[in-house]
């Protein structure tokens, strides 16, 4: 029975290894040209191999080596903190600067290891008045404050 | 002489009220994201790029440049005195200074490190000053074979530099040039690993990908760790080192400013390797070594000039090749781009203004650091009191209004959250971004030589070995990678890296 002995390397190299295979079979559809005229599909397939081969041999030597274990992963600020930016995006053109950013606050403030609501809104009403005061007002970026449908 | 008139011209730029003005919120910027830990200058640079949009461009290099050497400044403040580095390049000045702060001599660490890297600062600058010029004659001289060789250089040296496993790290870059693969082929107009997703057609933002490995990551890793940050305060006094203090002090400042000057230079380098190079340079020379790690002085000297150094003479390969020698110059890179500036040689002669004011601008910075810094600390001491909860939230608004202002696409958002997955999910596999980055900023620009060096030699590879500075920029690269997985080079490199653990 052959024994996993490095699982960080074992998982970094297979992660290498699918974007690899990955890159090159899509790749493939790409003209390859020859040596002398590349043609867009050259360089990214030659790359897309090299990255196979190189998770292939990381994760062949997780067997030989010996390494740490893979840590938990912080799965709440992971999803809370990614939650709230998307929320951001979603928000931002719609509802306008203020609101997205209150609730990109509040939405990342459940990813912290304390929650307290009076705290997270007197955090969230600061950041937007500012962001407000100084991307829009004092640097002029395009973004709408209040919701679109109010201001039209 | 060329070289007093050329500074002329830049004092002329940067003596003007409102570049002085950027450079003062540059510099102080800088040290307060150098106090602050978990936010580093990349993504400091990336947030502040919508805000110099509207900027004319010197202001903006300025001020950005402002921050990258104002972060060496004050990542040691925090180092000093509570023992925790608020930049990865003062990891090592935390060892001996915060032992130094503990012997009450607090004040007299600070000072000399403040007043070595305004030394390294000054020799530096004008290093800059007087080695871009030749350079930027030698870079004309590069056809594409040797651009090409050139970047592999570059790419091997950030591999050499990188913490941990190099494999990993050769893995990392191969995935970045990928990465950077992503959009339109400008040779054929294909559109590549686009998806036929619009935002992907016009390729990765590569302001996208930094944030998210570099600001969102950063976020999440913070977050796993529980408890907050313990603060002491303590009195500062006794600024002033003693004569005696001063002597020991001067040669470590001398000796690091010269490695973190070489160091900062080459590809792959930075602020961060200089530091640990210079302790462990000063380690090993010291008659007694047994003194480190208990409050030398050498150990504080040292490393701070070294990343003062670093930081500002990898600005040569950036404005003399076009090339960024680390992911903070690839930050620099993209915000000349969106001003219009295509980075490399012919910056100096077409835009003398820009490049001679942004050098002095950088000497001018370090004489405002040395100055504020040292009345500061009280009020960045009590900026640590702010807690990370507080924080965060913050660093998100200012990384989510930047990314989304770079095209007013909410698209931008959503990828730099994939990258801010990504990020974590490597971090946690031992793999570090850096390399990447890289690699997806040299990506295109290596893609387009080599196809431009194989047309002109017309599909003979032979081009890269026989034209003598392509071959000897491989073979320096061939050397560094013998180096590297030589065994006894591997242990010894281990050991320095662990040492700073």
């Amino acid at each position: 029975m052959i024994k996993l002995r490095s699982p960080r390397d074992f998982w970094a190299g297979l992660l290498f290894l699918a974007v690899g295979i990955a890159a090159a079979w899509i790749a493939r559809d790409y003209p390859m040209g020859t040596g002398g005229r590349m043609g867009p599909g050259y360089f990214p397939f030659v790359l897309s191999i090299l990255l196979g081969v190189l998770g292939a041999i990381i994760t062949a030597m997780s067997f030989t080596v010996d390494g740490p274990k893979v840590d938990r992963f912080a799965l709440r600020p992971l999803f809370w903190i990614l939650l709230s930016i998307v929320i951001f995006g979603l928000l931002a053109k719609t509802l306008g600067l203020a609101i997205a950013i209150l609730a990109l606050v509040i939405v990342s403030a459940y990813g912290g290891h304390e929650f307290k609501w009076g705290e997270v809104l007197i955090a969230g009403f600061v950041l937007a008045l500012f962001s407000v005061l100084v991307f829009v007002y004092g640097l002029k970026l395009p973004f709408p404050v209040w919701p679109t449908f109010i201001t039209g | 002489m060329e070289l007093i008139h050329n500074l002329g011209i830049g004092f002329d730029v940067a003596f003007t009220f409102s570049n002085l003005l950027y450079c003062l919120l540059g510099v102080l910027l800088g040290t307060l994201i150098g106090v602050l830990p978990g936010i580093g200058p990349v993504a400091t640079i990336a947030m502040l790029l919508p805000a110099t949009f509207t900027l004319p461009p010197v202001s903006a290099l300025i001020m950005l440049a402002g921050i990258y050497y104002g972060a060496q400044y004050g990542g040691s403040t925090t180092a000093i005195l509570v023992n925790i580095p608020g930049e990865s390049s003062s990891v090592v000045t935390a060892l001996d200074g915060y032992q130094m702060a503990r012997q009450g001599k607090a004040g007299t660490a600070l000072a000399i490190a403040a007043l070595g890297s305004f030394f390294a600062g000054c020799v530096a600058t004008f290093l800059l000053a007087a080695a871009a010029p030749p350079l930027a004659q030698l870079a004309f001289k590069f056809g594409p074979a040797e651009y090409f060789s050139l970047m592999v250089l570059g790419l091997i040296a950030a591999v050499v530099l990188a913490h941990g496993s190099v494999i990993k790290a050769v893995a990392m870059i191969v995935l970045g040039l990928v990465l950077g693969l992503v959009g339109t082929d400008v040779n054929s107009g294909m559109a590549r690993y686009s998806f036929n997703v619009p935002e992907l057609i016009d390729g990765l933002n590569f302001v996208c990908v930094a944030m998210g490995m570099f600001g969102f990551a950063e976020v999440i890793k913070n977050l796993e760790d529980t408890g907050e940050r313990q603060v002491f305060t303590k009195e500062v006094h006794n600024l002033m080192p003693s004569g005696a203090e001063l002597k020991q002090a001067a040669p470590a400042i001398l000796r690091g400013t010269v490695l973190g000057s070489l160091l900062g230079i080459l590809p792959g380098g930075g602020a961060v390797l200089a530091s640990f190079s210079a302790y462990t340079l000063e380690k090993k020379i010291a008659k007694d070594p047994s003194r480190f790690g208990k409050g030398a002085i050498e150990g504080v000297a040292a490393p701070e000039s070294a990343n003062n150094a670093a930081a500002q003479t990898s600005f040569i390969p950036l404005l003399t090749l076009g090339i960024p020698p680390n992911p903070v110059m690839a930050m620099m890179v993209g915000a000349m781009i969106i001003q219009g500036i295509q980075p490399g040689p012919q910056v100096m002669n077409e835009r003398p203004e820009l490049f001679w004011g942004m050098i002095v601008s950088m000497w001018i910075g370090n004489l405002m650091l040395v100055i504020l810094n040292l009345p500061l600390i009280g009020m960045w001491v009590k900026l640590l009191r702010v807690p990370y909860r507080l924080l965060y939230p913050a660093i998100l608004v200012f990384c989510c209004i930047g990314v989304y202002s770079l095209s007013n696409n909410p698209v931008d958002v959503y990828l730099t959250a994939f990258f801010g997955l990504l990020g974590y999910v490597l971090v946690k596999l031992d793999c570090e971004p850096a390399p990447l980055l890289l690699g997806f900023i040299l990506g295109p620009m290596m893609e387009e030589n080599l196809r431009r060096a194989m047309l002109l030699s017309r599909g003979d590879p032979s081009t890269f070995v026989t034209r003598p500075l392509s071959a000897t920029l491989l073979g320096i690269s061939v050397l560094l990678l013998l180096l590297i997985l030589a065994p006894a080079i591997r242990k010894k490199r281990e050991e320095a890296f662990q040492e700073a653990d």
